[in-house]
């Protein structure tokens, strides 16, 4: 069976999104969604094709994608990311997303879309 | 074979991490497969943040050789009075301030055990921690 991929454009078009860091190339895909305040809970993932949702926004948030192996982020609720946490996000080529939705309606939004949950 | 040492300090949570970050640049360049880097990285991010999270200040020494890397972290703090409790899922003894930061769930000792090929902790209560991590290449 065929694993449902969404491009990033698509994610920005369908979050109503901004891509704040690492806007050159939305062509890229991304097949699950993971959606947490918890890094704990991000860092025993085990796949890396992931769409990662967090009102979390720290420095702390990009290293652990950074580590978990995961290239796109979505900032919930419009949060500020830092520049310094753009920089982070920069050499790790993670692209950063704002989006002004809550988590629930942003993770709604995707699942009826076909974006996959890791559990 | 290299080593690579890194100072920490806690609560810091700014600059945490970054001796992960630097280990998985090299481990990149080195060729070594991404599951196998992953592994690494993570247990050691999980241990940085732990010293971050609850010590003083502490160091951590990096070993890379062509079949493995080592990790040692000694931390000065409040150590760990009972070690079997803390590596329960879901123990922690962290902070709100770590909670708000996303952490101290009491996931990470046991997730950095699930990572390495070899993890040995010892603690001296009201002095500090230590960690030994190894994570073998093949």
């Amino acid at each position: 069976m065929d694993i449902k991929k969404l491009t990033l454009a698509q994610i920005v078009e369908l979050l109503d999104g901004n891509v704040i860091c690492n806007n050159s190339d939305l062509s890229g895909t991304v097949s699950y969604g993971f959606a947490s305040d918890l890094l704990s809970d991000v860092l025993t993932l085990d796949r890396t094709d992931v769409l990662f949702l967090t009102g979390l926004c720290n420095t702390q948030t990009i290293r652990t994608a950074e580590m978990a192996d995961i290239n796109q982020i979505v900032f919930v609720r419009g949060k500020i990311v830092t520049p310094e946490m753009c920089q982070i996000a920069r050499e790790n080529n993670i692209v950063l997303i704002q989006s002004p939705m809550s988590m629930f309606r942003a993770s709604g939004i995707l699942y009826s879309t076909g974006l996959n949950p890791v559990y | 074979m290299m080593y690579f040492d890194y100072k920490v300090a806690g609560g810091d949570f700014t600059g945490a991490g970054q001796a992960s970050s630097q280990l998985k640049k090299v481990l990149k360049q080195l060729g070594v497969n991404p599951v196998i880097i992953k592994r690494a990285v993570i247990a050691l991010y999980e241990a940085e943040v732990n010293i971050v999270a609850h010590a003083r200040k502490g160091t951590i020494r990096i070993q890379v050789t062509a079949d493995f890397v080592k990790m040692l972290l000694d931390d000065e703090g409040p150590g760990i009075k009972d070690i079997s409790k803390a590596m329960e899922k879901g123990y922690s003894t962290a902070s709100d301030k770590v909670r708000s930061m996303g952490f101290g769930a009491g996931m990470g000792l046991p997730n950095i055990e699930l990572n390495a090929d070899i993890f040995k902790i010892t603690s001296t209560p009201g002095e500090g921690t230590h960690l030994e991590i190894i994570v073998q290449f093949k």
